[in-house]
């Protein structure tokens, strides 16, 4: 039953203020060429979805603190209780911050120390290939991917940093052209230079950076669509054996 | 009816930039030495409540289920009758 022309179904939430929802949906569903659907914040239905996007955006005008609010939609629970079953979900950018701040994330992200928001290309340093979201990746690939963001300064105990490189759990790094990884090239002061972190288990990521920015041929970046054919090819291939599935019991 | 003062500040361990900024502002102003400069968020809450214990108990729960974010932040407050 490995029928190459099945097509993933992307669920993606939309916040107030949510602004990069139509970005996610227009490459999941006119480049990629799969299904995608919106998810209203107030329902709480994921509409049979294979993976879930939190876009990038300002959700509840990012009041208290980026993500906090969005936290408790209803929407929010289905997506904790998808994710505490295996399911895949991916958070950019205030995605990422949503996840952390709903505890399906470690860590936290600070104001960029530099203050200032900050919208540019960056390089990413692929640290782990071997993941759901990265595995179209080579291990150490470079990524030429836009950030947007105020608040992405990485950070976490040390503890918990120490749990995060030794699980393998660092999927991203901000570095240079060529691939170091260095002070000059943290666009936000981010611990470690850490751009995308995956939990332990391996189904929900979240990353700073906007892959959605940088797939339509159109816009002549393209790396960001190794994530989404990452996450395409984990779900067509990999139904039969679904690590989450097997780890479950 | 009680009403809950909260103060929200980022951890001792956590750099402040904003307050570093301000510290640097201060500086050029010439009125003395100014340091430690720490920006935070300022919450009032008012609750309906048996005691003051039980308001007491229930700025808590905000706090750390919502107001605060514990990995970064630190919080007090304070209740009084009204």
């Amino acid at each position: 039953m490995s029928n190459s022309k099945r097509k993933v179904r992307f669920g993606i939430v939309v916040f107030p203020g949510s602004n990069c929802d139509h970005d996610a949906y227009h490459v999941c569903k006119h480049v990629m060429q799969q299904e995608a659907t919106f998810l209203w914040h107030k329902d709480a239905d994921l509409k049979n979805s294979d993976v879930i996007i939190l876009p990038g955006g300002f959700s509840y005008g990012d009041y208290l603190r980026c993500g906090a609010i969005a936290r408790f939609s209803p929407v929010m629970k289905e997506v904790v209780r998808f994710a505490n079953d295996g399911g895949t979900v991916l958070g950019i950018c205030n995605g990422f911050q949503i996840l952390v701040e709903s505890g399906l994330l470690p860590g936290v992200l600070l104001r960029n120390a530099s203050l200032r928001f900050v919208c540019k290309f960056v390089h990413l340093r692929v640290e782990n290939a071997n993941t759901q979201f990265t595995s179209a990746c080579t291990p150490g690939e470079v990524l030429h991917i836009p950030i947007a963001h105020g608040d992405g300064n990485y950070f976490t105990d040390p503890d918990t940093l120490a749990r995060l490189e030794s699980n393998n759990q660092i999927i991203f790094r901000y570095c240079t052209a060529e691939g170091a990884v260095t002070g000059e090239a943290n666009p936000n002061g981010s611990l470690a230079n850490i751009a995308g972190v995956m939990n332990e288990q391996g189904n929900v990521m979240g990353m700073m950076p906007h892959p959605e920015r940088a797939s339509d041929p159109l816009l002549r970046h393209t790396d960001g669509q190794k994530v989404l054919r990452s996450l395409i090819e984990y779900c067509v291939s990999g139904e039969a054996t679904l690590p989450a599935e097997v780890e479950r019991s | 009816m009680f009403l809950s003062k909260i103060t929200i500040t980022l951890r001792k361990s956590i750099l402040d930039p904003q307050g570093k900024a301000v510290e640097h502002a201060i500086g050029t102003m010439n009125i003395g030495n100014i340091r430690d400069v720490r920006m935070g968020k300022y919450i009032e809450l008012k609750i309906d409540a048996a005691d003051e214990a039980a308001a007491r108990t229930m700025t808590e729960q905000v706090c750390t289920k919502l107001l605060a974010n514990p990995i970064m932040e630190d919080f007090h407050f304070e209740v009084e009758k009204l």
